[in-house]
């Protein structure tokens, strides 16, 4: 009885001495130096692992910081500027600094502006949908509505609106790791300056087609008139064929164009409501574009006269 | 037992609704839509302007490069706009617009070329002749033909195989140009031997056009270089790869040319735009199209100009009837639903088929059950099913291993598949992202 217990607990004895000798060996042998900076950076990093800063993960990242001499074209577009200095404390490495940005979408083109033209019945998915033909409406440049970008958005930043059948950002929780943007097979979203309040003035529509043509394909399309150029004091505004754009490091929020554009594609996010001495134009404008776009509607007949 | 390419293919319901009725003339449009980009490889430059006036046949737009095409007017008018119009693709593209001039009679004359037999050209003239008359392979590929007829010194060509095949349900526009213009193709085969130094030549029919069969094979009695195939009854076969195994038995290597193995294949239509070319002069203004579909009252083949909205062609058969749900331009296969139909008719186009509510919907897909189905009836020998998977998930090079750029796009995959899983839009998707890959890679 006595002479079993022993035996075992030598055997297991000697098994646990033999195995420890050749992990002992291995470990020595292949043994793989690792940057110890490496683990500090990758700490500091938001461990999101969403490829915004261009490499496949958090890791990856980390040891591009280390392991380059020049980090000033690197950006950790989650982490922003906050991330950055501490990086670069641990480093001693100059870093770039960045001002943060947000994702918008440039189409407000919902189900009720922008009527359906064709049913399309193949895969819903956008980027298949983009390569068979130009979209359910007349509109070839704006969304179609299949939700590419939500699927990829890691930050649940992004849903689809039912009733617009648009996406809609949630401002708050986009961090700008532009995944949305390549996913875009329109190229619809873009990422633009994002301030404290979130303030933004920008056109919401890429409709490079000429005035008429647009306007019939949908009801908020930029038409292409110049009144946006003609008042903007900053010349921020640049016209592009039929398509307006306002430069966002030109543009001073001061929303003339907003007031000007006669089909109301300009789309302003956030702002206070406007004092003015009409009060029955103007609506609360609120966070979500979405919520721009019923407000935009209600004002459309007036405007058209 | 009638010759066939091996492996894979289907037989889907033929519906050859118009082959007994004659090819029609169309009455000319008012206006003609002539778009810049009717053929693979880069668009035409437009070299007229707003307010020209322009001849039947005029070069309106040129071609501007090797893998291009000219593009001549197919009316007497003037150009009224240069505009941006939907076309076949789905998207808008630059277009000529002409205006048809009402009292210009060339317009309304009965273009009657009696047959001409002797070709007094030599091959460098035949070459010439074809380039400028903007000849691209009607068949549906739409391939500037002179590039194909090009050959370099290295290449051996030995035999020329002209597709008369058909294999697309509802088509018939090859059926009744082989039967009205069987002495026409026959010369235009002449002419390419000639042009090309080929001794022998092929023409492949399937057995469902045995009319067809007859008359090309009285028209050939006395050229002993020009044989008729008869072919079984199966899709693809009119694919230029398939084609030649089902007659020559040679296999074109993979991402090659079928000029790699001493063939080169032309459709009966571009044969026949070829004849009038070089014995006539007369560039591509106009090609044969069949107007079908199950509930069109008139259903027949028309010769239509390049150019005409569809419109104008639907309206022709007695308007859209009720519960249609799609307008395709081209077979019921292979074709594509247009947008609206003010899109105009291009070089490619064979076909236009209205298809109706029940036979036009694609049903809910499920999930894939593994039954192979797609792998038995792959013509290209590919895993349909796997492509899709791999395409969906976003794995292309594993896609591009498995050789997902040597697709067809057939869609025997997704006509048999029994969970309606759309296999030919993934796959068709995939080779999209593959292409732009391998060509950041070079």
């Amino acid at each position: 009885m006595t002479n079993s217990i022993l035996y075992s607990v030598l055997l297991l004895a000697s098994l646990g001495i033999f195995a420890a000798i050749i992990l002992y060996v291995v470990s020595k042998k292949f043994y793989v130096y690792e940057d110890p900076l490496i683990a500090d950076v990758d700490d500091v990093l938001p461990a999101a692992n969403c490829g915004g800063c261009g490499s496949p993960g958090c890791k990856a990242f980390a040891q591009k910081l280390v392991n380059s001499d020049d980090i000033s074209e690197l950006f950790c577009p989650v982490g922003g500027n906050d991330v950055m200095k501490l990086v670069s404390e641990i480093l001693g490495k100059e870093v770039a600094e960045k001002d943060p940005t947000v994702a918008v979408l440039l189409c407000q083109g919902g189900c009720d502006v922008r009527p359906k033209t064709t049913i399309y019945q193949g895969p819903r998915t956008c980027s298949i949908s983009a390569m068979v033909y130009g979209g359910e409406t007349d509109c070839q440049y704006g969304c179609l509505g299949d939700g590419d970008c939500v699927a990829v958005c890691d930050f649940d930043a992004m849903y689809m609106d039912e009733s617009t059948g648009l996406p809609v950002i949630i401002s708050d929780k986009c961090t700008s790791c532009g995944a949305c943007v390549k996913a875009c097979p329109r190229d619809i979203i873009e990422m633009r300056p994002k301030n404290k309040r979130d303030l933004k003035i920008f056109v919401g529509c890429l409709n490079e087609d000429k005035g008429g043509i647009a306007k019939k394909a949908c009801d908020v399309a930029c038409i292409g008139c110049s009144k946006c150029e003609d008042i903007c004091p900053k010349d921020a505004v640049i016209m592009t064929g039929n398509l307006a754009y306002i430069d966002p490091v030109l543009c001073t929020l001061c929303r003339k164009c907003v007031e000007v554009c006669p089909t109301h594609s300009i789309i302003e996010t956030n702002f206070p409501p406007k004092k003015v001495k009409k009060p029955k134009v103007e609506k609360p404008k609120v966070e979500k574009v979405a919520v721009v776009k019923e407000s935009v509607e209600s004002v459309i007949p007036k405007t058209d006269a | 037992m009638l010759k066939t390419f091996p492996k894979g293919g289907i037989h889907p319901a033929e519906n050859k609704i118009t082959s007994s009725k004659e090819i029609k003339r169309m009455p000319i449009p008012k206006v003609v839509y002539v778009p810049i980009a009717q053929h693979i490889g880069i668009p035409s430059e437009i070299i007229v302007d707003r307010k020209d006036k322009v001849e039947i046949g005029q070069v309106v737009a040129k071609s501007s490069g090797f893998v291009s095409s000219n593009i001549h007017s197919p009316v007497a008018g003037t150009v009224t706009k240069l505009d941006m119009i939907v076309d076949t693709s789905g998207y808008k593209k630059q277009c000529i617009v002409i205006r048809t001039d009402q009292k210009n009679e060339s317009n309304f004359e009965e273009p009657n070329f009696p047959l001409k037999k002797e070709i007094s050209m030599d091959q460098k003239d035949i070459l010439k002749h074809i380039t400028d008359s903007g000849i691209v392979g009607l068949g549906g590929a739409t391939f500037p033909s002179h590039v194909k007829l090009d050959l370099k010194n290295d290449n051996h060509v030995d035999c020329l195989i002209i597709n008369g095949v058909e294999c697309e349900p509802y088509l018939t526009a090859d059926h009744r140009l082989m039967l009205e213009k069987a002495d026409e193709i026959i010369v235009g085969i002449q002419i390419l031997m000639h042009a090309l130094h080929i001794q022998e030549a092929v023409i492949g029919i399937e057995n469902n056009k045995k009319d067809a069969i007859k008359a090309l094979k009285k028209a050939a009695q006395s050229d002993k270089r020009i044989k008729v195939a008869a072919l079984q009854v199966k899709y693809p076969q009119g694919s230029e790869k398939q084609l030649i195994k089902a007659i020559i038995k040679r296999e074109v290597p993979k991402g090659g040319l079928p000029m790699d193995v001493g063939i080169i294949v032309h459709n009966v239509g571009t044969i026949f735009a070829i004849y009038q070319a070089v014995q006539y002069d007369r560039p591509l203004i106009e090609r044969v199209v069949t107007v079908t579909g199950k509930k069109i009252e008139n259903a027949s083949n028309f010769w239509v100009k390049i150019g005409t909205p569809i419109k104008d062609l639907v309206n022709e058969v007695g308007g859209i009837p009720e519960g249609t749900r799609k307008i395709v331009n081209g077979g019921p296969m292979m074709g594509k639903a247009i947008k609206n139909t003010d899109v105009p008719v291009t070089k490619g186009t064979s076909g236009i088929l209205v298809i109706s509510e029940d036979e036009a919907s694609r049903g809910e897909p499920k999930n894939c059950i593994r039954c192979g189905e797609c792998v038995d009836v792959c013509p290209m020998g590919l895993e349909p099913h796997l492509l899709m998977n791999l395409t969906e998930k976003g794995i292309y090079e594993t896609a591009a291993n498995e050789d997902i750029m040597t697709c067809i796009e057939c869609g025997s995959c997704s006509y048999v598949c029994p969970s309606h899983r759309p296999l030919l839009d993934y796959i068709r998707f995939g080779k999209s992202i593959v292409k732009k890959l391998n060509t950041a890679k070079n």
